[in-house]
């Protein structure tokens, strides 16, 4: 049962990350391409981690924190940037 | 106890710090805990400049008790939130900006309702005034937005009060 | 592992797929940004949310490993989504919105955002804007 609610959260994550990949190549503006990179490294964190259940292991929990800061950090930068036309003044 | 005072400028980060590194090492023994003890006792001494009047928690128990009901809401607003976004066509959504004047004064303790805002019930809150004494928040779906903002004032900020002011 | 343990974990990662799944399927539906912004900062937390309370639990009871450390993701999402949303609602107010398009403070001037220096210059000393503006405005 654990193997089939996997694959079903594998099928729905990845579904959102290519919603995701659509808006940051289509969308209307630049603040809805922020948004959508923002979901999409959530998204990354989520996958990562049932790819640690499915193996079985926690290696890849540094990785998900790492991705989870590193994304943080660059969203506000990059919406700093579109704000103010520098990042650190 | 001014030793004690200098030691441990924020004996409640320092807490937390601990905390976060036995967490982060997923072990509980005795080595992660003196690590942790030391990071915990090191980086508010380093860190003390920057933090500049910061004020007092009144109570824990309070604090514990804000934690639960905005915990609570989180979950009450990810299910709202999903059925807006999935039974509801975009011609019905009623979406509204208001503006929530603060009777909070602590940059801290409107820092912490601005976060609970956003977290909760289809409610995001984009921007402050200019002397940031109101709040500009925005509903996916509010037909009254006047009871958007009562409730904002009744449920947080007047716990938020009794934590920090 | 019991029977109770296994349903468990099979309904938070369905449930955590479900919620990432709206997430991100409201980013394509709604109709304009600062609806938009709904439905990640919310969703997506409950999903990975979801997601990690799974880990958790398979490693307590499928791997026999006491394991605490997914909910320092949680936790850090939590604190993280508001401030991001923040900031791209701040960018969409300063690029396409205007005082007119938002109610008025009533206490203030007007809002930190739409703030102009007062000599007029576009972009005179945007320091100065920011730090007398906004205490603790999220940032």
């Amino acid at each position: 049962m654990i193997a089939l609610a996997l694959d079903f959260a594998f099928a729905c994550f990845g579904a959102a990350m290519l919603m995701n990949m659509w808006v940051v190549a289509a969308g209307r503006t630049v603040e809805d391409r922020i948004l959508a990179l923002d979901t999409m490294v959530i998204n990354a964190i989520a996958l990562l981690i049932l790819h640690g259940i499915w193996a079985g292991t926690a290696v890849f929990f540094e990785a998900a924190m790492i991705i989870a800061m590193l994304g943080f950090v660059s969203t506000v930068a990059y919406a700093r940037f579109i704000l103010r036309g520098n990042i650190i003044e | 106890m001014r030793l004690i005072r200098a030691l441990f400028p924020h004996p409640t980060l320092s807490l937390l710090l601990t905390a976060v590194w036995v967490a982060m090492a997923n072990t509980f023994t005795i080595n992660s805990l003196v690590l942790g003890a030391m990071l915990g006792v090191a980086i508010p001494i380093f860190t003390r400049a920057y933090w500049p009047d910061r004020p007092r928690l009144r109570s824990p128990l309070r604090v514990a008790e804000y934690a639960a009901v905005v915990l609570w809401d989180i979950v009450m607003a990810n299910i709202a939130v999903a059925r807006l976004v999935l039974f509801r066509r975009n011609a019905d959504l009623r979406p509204a900006w208001i503006a929530v004047p603060l009777d909070l004064r602590h940059p801290e303790a409107i820092t912490a309702l601005a976060g609970t805002i956003t977290m909760t019930p289809g409610t995001v809150s984009c921007d402050v005034s200019s002397e940031g004494r109101a709040l500009l928040v925005h509903c996916l779906h509010a037909p009254d937005p006047d009871a958007v903002r009562d409730e904002i004032k009744q449920r947080y900020e007047r716990r938020l009060m009794e934590i920090f002011e | 592992m019991s029977q109770a343990a296994e349903i468990l974990i099979a309904a938070s990662l369905a449930v955590g797929g479900v919620f990432g799944l709206v997430g991100s399927y409201g980013l394509i539906k709604l109709p304009n940004l600062v609806m938009r912004l709904h439905a990640p900062t919310k969703a997506t937390t409950l999903g990975v949310g979801g997601v990690l309370i799974a880990s958790m639990l398979h490693s307590w009871f499928a791997l026999g490993r006491f394991s605490v450390h997914e909910l320092l993701i949680t936790m850090f999402l939590f604190l993280t989504a508001p401030v991001t949303a923040h900031f791209i609602a701040k960018a969409h107010i300063h690029r396409r919105l205007s005082a007119r398009d938002l109610p008025a403070p009533q206490v203030d001037r007007g809002w930190a955002t739409l703030e102009r220096p007062e000599d007029g210059s576009p972009d005179g000393d945007p320091g100065e804007k920011a730090e007398g503006a906004q205490p603790g405005g999220g940032n």
